[in-house]
C-alpha cells in the first residue's frame, strides 16, 4: 500500500521537539537526529503519519526528541511493535530506531523476521560495537578480542555483521552511513523511506564514553576517502582522495585496483547494481573491510519485493468480495445451525 | 424387515469413542454430537487426545477419544462415565474401561482383539476372556473387515478405504441410538465436499454399520433420547475456541475498532488463531508471529494504531509475554491476551486441562502491574467472555486477560444464538483531530483511562512508552511522587472496573450451610454437584465466578451468608490464596485436583455431602 504523499512545506523544525536531548555530548545520535529531522520533509509524507518505534538502549530514546507519534518499547522488541504498527495501518510511515545490542542480541529474532516479511518500515541500526546504556559492556558487533567490562580478558565471539545478517534474512534494502556525514545520512534516509519493504541503515555511530574512537579509521579526516567507499546505483565503484581506486573483480573476489596501473581501465570498474534480487555481490560488498578493502557507505542494495502488508490487504479485500459472509451475525447462523421449534 | 428391537427412552446418554490418534474418532464424535444437535438433544462434548500426532498404533499412549453427553434434560458436562464405549482396539479398551457405568454398553473392533493388539496395548491375558468384560454388555463387531469389503469397489487406496471404518461405527451408533441416517448422510457431503468419491464410500460404510447392527442380535435394545426443552431458536453446537474467536470478531464489528491477533500457535490455543485466519472477510488481520513475544508486541503496535488487539496463547506463552503485559499496563494501551489454560508447570500436560495459571495471570509481572482478569465458564459463553474482555479493555484502555482452558477450548455444547444487536455496546475513548486539550495521560474523571489518539490523526502527536510518565503531560519522568501517583491510578483505573461490572450470581438460596466457589471452566460439573444436592434438600448454594480482578462488589455479602465456604479448582488453590488475601475475613475449605482431568460430578458430590455432614476431612 502507498503513503499517501502530496507537496508539502515542511521543513527540519515541524520536527523539533521542545524538550532535552538527553545523549552526552558528542554522542552520534545528535547528528543523526538532526539529519533525520531534514530528511522527513524531503519524503514529502505528512508528519501525523510519521511513527517513530524503538527498543531500550542509547539510540532508543530517539522517539522522545522528535516530534511525530512516538512509542519507545521493550528491549529489543521495537521491530515486532513496528511490523504491528504497520501491519495494522499501512498508511502510516513506520521507522524503528534501534542499536546493536538491541537488534542483534536480546531483539535478533524479530530483526531478522521482520527483514524476512519485508514489512514496509525504516530501520535506523546504530552501530557502537558496545552496550552504552549499562555502561560498556561488549555487544554482538564488539570486535573480536576487544576488551571491555564484561570482557576483561578480550571477547572471544566473533561479531555480526549486521549487512550478512539482513542478507540472510532476504532484507530487500541495506545501506551503511557513517554519524560524522550527515549529508549521506540524509540523502540514504530518503532512499530508505522510499523504499518498498523494510530498509535496515546501519548507522556507524561513535560512542564517546565507552568506545571513542570505534570507527575512526573509517570516519577519520585523514583517511575516510580512502577508507570508504560511497557506493551509488548504476556509477562505477570508484574511491580514494584522488578518486583513482576502484573495485573489480577477478574470479570470485573482489579487488582493489588503481586505475591505469597493471593495465585496469575506467571501464574495467565494477558498476554498483543495487537494484539486483541476487545479493552475491551486495553481500560481498557488506564484508569488505579495512585493510584490504575500502568499507561500503551508501545504499548497498536495494531491490523490489513482494511487501507483506501489501499482500496481506490484498487478501483482505479479495476475500471479502468472494465470501458470502458479511457481518458476525451472518456467521453466527452460517454452516451446521439447528431450529428448535 | 426390520426386527422388533426393544427402544428404550432415556433422559440422557454419554458416549465415548476411542480408538489410535488415526482412527477418525474425533470426527466421529462430532457427527455423532451434531446429529444429535439437530434434531434436538442438548449436549456436550469433550475431545481427549495425545500431545503426539501419531503416537504408535495400538498403544496406550496413542489413544485419542471424544466423549459426548447428549440428553432430553439439560446437560452441563460432558458426563462423568459413559454408557456405551467404542473401542477401535485393545489400548482404547484399557484406558476406559474405568470410565464406564456399570452395565454400560462396549462395541469393539474384533478384527483388532489379538495377541499382537494385547501386547501392545499391555494386557498380559486377552481381555475378553479374563472376566474383566463381566457386567458389561459387549458387542464384538468385525469392523475393519467388513468396511474393507464395503469399500473395495470404490477403488481407494488401501489407506482411505481404512480411514473410513469410523462410518462403520457411525452407523452402528445411528442405529443404537435410532437417527436418521440421512442427517450423517448431510454432515459427510459438507465435511468431503470437494472429494466426491469419499462421500459416495463412507456413505457406503455408514450404511453398512447400520445395517450390520440392525442384522446381528447383539444389541437388544436401542435408544431414544428425546429433544430437549431449550426453548424455541436456533442453536449451534460450538467449541470453546471458536466462541472466543467469534466473540472477538463480534467486538471488533461492534466497536468498529479493526481486529488484530498477533499470535504463536501453541496447544491448546492454536484454533483461535486458526478460526481467525479464516476471517479475512469480516476484516481481521491475523499475524503468526516469530515467537509469542513478537506475537503480543505486534498487537500492542496495532492497539496503538487503533485496532482491537488480541494475543492468544497457553501457559508457557503468558510467562513469555509477561514483560509486554506490563508494557500494556504503563502505556494504558487496550490489548486482550487469552490464555487457554493447559497442565503445566513448563510444558506440562499440553493436551490436558488445569486451572493453574491464575496467579501468573493475576501477579505474574514486574512492578506494579494491575490488569483486568476474566474467566470464562463454559464452551459458549467463550463467545460473551471473549466479547466483555474486547469491551472493557478497550473502554479502560488497558489490558484484560482472558482466562479460558483446554476443556473449554476443545470441548462444545449447543449455544443459542444471539443477535449482536442484543450485545452491550462498546464506545472507544477516541479523540477528536487538534483536540488542543488533548494530553495523553489526561484521563476519564470516572473510568480514569486516559484517551485514544491514533498515530495519523492531526494535531495529536504524542509518544508513549515504558518509561514512567508524568501524570497527565506524558513527558518522561522519574519523579518519586509522580511515579507513587502513576502507580496508583493504573490500580485505581483497573479498580473501579468492579462499578461497570454485573454483581455476582448465586444458584440456589441466599443463606445456607455450604457455599460451593468455583471460577471459569469448573462450571458445568459444580453446578451439576450443587444442583444434584439440591433436589436431595441440601442446603447448598454455588457461586461461579467469571470476573477475577477485580471482584464483583457484592462478594462479601454472599460470603458472608454462609456458614461454610469451600473453594474448588483444578489447581493446588490458587484462587483460594488470592480469596485469603482479598478478603481475608472468611474461613475457606478447599477441593482441589490436578490430573490434567476436569471435576467429575460423582466426586463433587462426595465431597460436599461429607462436609455438609460434619464428617472430617480427609486431606
Amino acid at each position: 500500500m502507498n503513503i499517501e504523499t502530496e507537496e508539502l512545506e515542511l521543513s527540519y523544525k515541524d520536527y523539533k521537539l521542545d524538550q532535552p536531548v538527553k545523549w552526552c555530548p558528542g554522542c552520534g545520535g545528535h547528528a543523526v537526529l538532526s539529519a533525520v529531522q531534514k530528511a522527513l520533509p524531503e519524503t514529502g509524507i505528512e508528519k501525523e503519519k510519521v511513527v517513530f518505534v524503538s527498543g531500550i538502549g542509547c539510540s532508543s530514546r530517539f522517539p522522545y526528541y522528535i516530534n511525530t507519534y512516538g512509542f519507545h518499547s521493550l528491549h529489543g522488541r521495537g521491530a515486532a511493535i513496528a511490523s504491528g504498527i504497520k501491519v495494522a495501518n499501512p498508511n502510516l510511515s513506520v521507522w524503528l530506531v534501534t542499536g546493536d545490542g538491541d537488534s542483534m542480541a536480546i531483539g535478533g529474532n524479530h530483526f531478522i523476521h521482520i527483514l524476512r516479511r519485508n514489512i514496509n518500515v525504516n530501520i535506523l541500526l546504530f552501530n557502537n560495537k558496545i552496550y552504552g546504556l549499562t555502561k560498556g559492556q561488549y555487544s554482538p558487533t564488539t570486535p573480536l578480542g576487544s576488551i571491555t567490562k564484561t570482557s576483561p580478558d578480550g571477547t572471544i565471539e566473533s561479531p555480526f555483521l549486521p549487512g550478512e545478517l539482513a542478507m540472510g534474512a532476504q532484507g530487500t534494502f541495506y545501506a551503511r552511513v557513517v554519524d560524522t556525514d550527515p549529508k549521506m545520512i540524509k540523502d540514504v534516509l530518503v532512499e530508505a523511506a522510499n523504499h518498498k519493504g523494510t530498509s535496515l541503515v546501519e548507522i556507524l555511530q561513535n560512542c564517546i564514553i565507552f568506545n571513542n574512537q570505534v570507527h575512526s579509521e573509517i570516519t577519520g579526516k585523514e583517511v575516510r576517502e580512502d577508507n570508504q567507499i560511497y557506493l551509488e546505483h548504476g556509477k562505477p565503484m570508484i574511491f580514494g582522495k584522488n578518486r583513482d581506486k576502484g573495485i573489480i573483480q577477478v574470479g570470485q573476489k573482489f579487488l582493489v585496483a588503481k586505475i591505469g596501473e597493471n593495465g585496469v581501465r575506467k571501464e574495467d570498474i565494477l558498476i554498483h547494481d543495487a537494484h539486483n534480487p541476487d545479493d552475491t555481490r551486495h553481500y560481498m560488498l557488506s564484508r569488505m573491510s579495512l585493510p584490504d578493502y575500502p568499507v561500503a557507505m551508501g545504499v548497498i542494495r536495494a531491490c523490489k519485493s513482494n511487501v507483506y502488508e501489501d499482500m496481506l490487504h490484498k487478501q483482505i479485500s479479495l476475500s471479502k468480495t468472494r465470501e458470502k459472509v458479511k457481518n458476525v451475525n451472518e456467521l453466527l447462523k452460517s454452516g451446521n445451525v439447528f431450529n428448535i421449534q | 424387515m426390520r426386527k422388533k428391537i426393544k427402544v428404550i427412552e432415556v433422559d440422557e446418554v454419554v458416549v465415548k469413542f476411542a480408538g489410535d490418534s488415526g482412527d477418525g474418532m474425533q470426527l466421529t464424535g462430532s457427527q455423532f454430537s451434531d446429529t444429535s444437535a439437530f434434531i434436538g438433544n442438548d449436549l456436550s462434548t469433550f475431545p481427549d487426545y495425545p500431545s503426539e500426532i501419531r503416537a504408535p498404533q495400538g498403544t496406550i499412549a496413542g489413544v485419542s477419544g471424544f466423549q459426548v453427553h447428549i440428553g432430553h434434560t439439560e446437560v452441563q458436562t460432558p458426563g462423568d462415565l459413559a454408557d456405551v464405549l467404542v473401542a477401535m482396539n485393545p489400548a482404547a479398551l484399557k484406558a476406559n474401561l474405568k470410565w464406564l457405568k456399570k452395565g454400560a454398553t462396549i462395541i469393539i473392533d474384533i478384527d483388532n482383539f489379538d495377541n499382537k493388539h494385547y501386547k501392545k496395548a499391555g494386557y498380559i491375558e486377552d481381555p475378553l476372556g479374563d472376566g474383566s468384560m463381566e457386567g458389561y454388555s459387549v458387542v464384538k463387531a468385525p469392523i475393519t473387515q467388513l468396511t474393507r469389503s464395503t469399500v473395495s469397489d470404490f477403488g481407494l487406496d488401501s489407506r482411505m478405504a481404512e480411514k473410513t471404518k469410523n462410518q462403520f461405527v457411525a452407523g452402528l451408533l445411528y442405529w443404537l441410538f435410532n437417527r436418521d441416517l440421512k442427517i450423517g448422510e448431510n454432515f459427510l457431503k459438507d465435511k468431503f465436499k470437494s472429494k466426491p468419491d469419499l462421500v459416495k464410500a463412507n456413505i457406503a460404510v455408514l450404511h453398512a454399520g447400520y445395517h450390520y447392527a440392525e442384522t446381528i442380535e447383539a444389541m437388544a435394545t436401542t435408544f431414544l433420547v428425546n429433544p430437549a426443552k431449550k426453548g424455541k431458536g436456533l442453536f449451534r453446537n460450538i467449541t470453546g475456541n471458536v466462541a472466543t474467536a467469534w466473540g472477538l470478531l463480534a467486538a471488533s464489528e461492534r466497536s468498529g475498532r479493526p481486529l488484530y491477533l498477533g499470535s504463536y500457535p501453541i496447544t491448546p490455543a492454536t484454533e483461535i488463531l486458526q478460526e481467525l485466519a479464516k476471517m479475512k472477510h469480516l476484516g481481521a488481520v491475523t499475524f503468526q508471529a516469530e515467537d509469542e513475544i513478537a506475537g503480543i508486541c505486534s498487537a500492542i503496535g496495532a492497539s496503538f494504531t487503533g485496532s482491537l488487539a488480541v494475543t492468544t496463547t497457553s501457559g508457557p506463552g503468558l510467562a513469555l509475554k509477561s514483560e509486554a503485559i506490563g508494557l500494556a499496563v504503563i502505556t494504558e494501551l487496550p490489548i486482550v491476551i487469552v490464555n487457554v489454560q493447559r497442565g503445566g508447570p513448563s510444558t506440562g500436560l499440553p493436551t490436558k486441562t488445569e486451572q493453574a495459571d491464575l496467579l501468573q495471570a493475576i501477579y505474574g509481572r514486574n512492578g506494579e502491574s494491575p490488569c483486568i482478569i476474566l474467566a470464562a465458564s463454559t464452551p459458549a459463553n467463550c463467545f460473551k467472555f471473549a466479547y466483555e474482555a474486547s469491551r472493557l479493555a478497550i473502554e479502560h484502555m488497558t489490558p484484560v486477560i482472558l482466562l479460558t482452558d483446554g476443556y473449554l477450548a476443545n470441548g462444545s455444547e449447543l449455544w443459542k444464538i444471539p443477535d449482536t444487536k442484543d450485545l452491550p455496546p462498546i464506545e472507544p475513548p477516541l479523540v477528536e483531530d487538534d483536540d488542543p486539550t488533548y494530553l495523553p495521560y489526561k484521563r476519564d474523571p470516572e473510568k480514569l483511562s486516559r484517551y485514544w489518539a491514533l498515530p495519523g490523526q492531526k494535531g495529536l502527536r504524542h509518544r508513549i512508552g515504558g518509561l514512567e510518565k508524568a501524570d497527565v503531560t506524558g513527558e518522561v519522568s522519574h519523579d518519586p511522587f509522580n511515579h507513587e501517583i502513576m502507580v496508583m491510578t493504573r490500580e485505581d483505573k483497573v479498580k473501579r472496573v468492579a462499578r461497570r461490572i454485573p454483581q455476582q450470581a448465586i444458584i440456589g438460596k441466599e443463606t445456607g450451610d455450604l457455599l460451593v466457589v468455583g471460577w471459569g471452566g469448573t462450571y458445568g460439573a459444580l453446578l451439576s454437584a450443587v444442583k444434584e444436592l439440591q433436589a436431595d434438600g441440601r442446603s447448598i448454594s454455588l457461586t461461579q465466578f467469571n470476573y477475577i480482578y477485580p471482584l464483583p462488589e457484592n462478594v462479601e455479602t454472599i460470603f458472608s451468608n454462609f456458614k461454610k465456604i469451600i473453594i474448588c479448582e483444578l489447581n493446588r488453590g490458587q484462587f483460594a490464596t488470592y480469596l485469603r488475601s482479598e478478603l481475608p475475613q472468611f474461613p475457606y475449605l478447599q477441593y482441589n485436583k490436578v490430573q490434567g482431568l476436569p471435576f467429575m460430578i460423582s466426586e463433587l458430590k462426595r465431597k460436599f455431602t461429607q462436609i455438609l455432614e460434619g464428617k472430617k476431612d480427609e486431606y
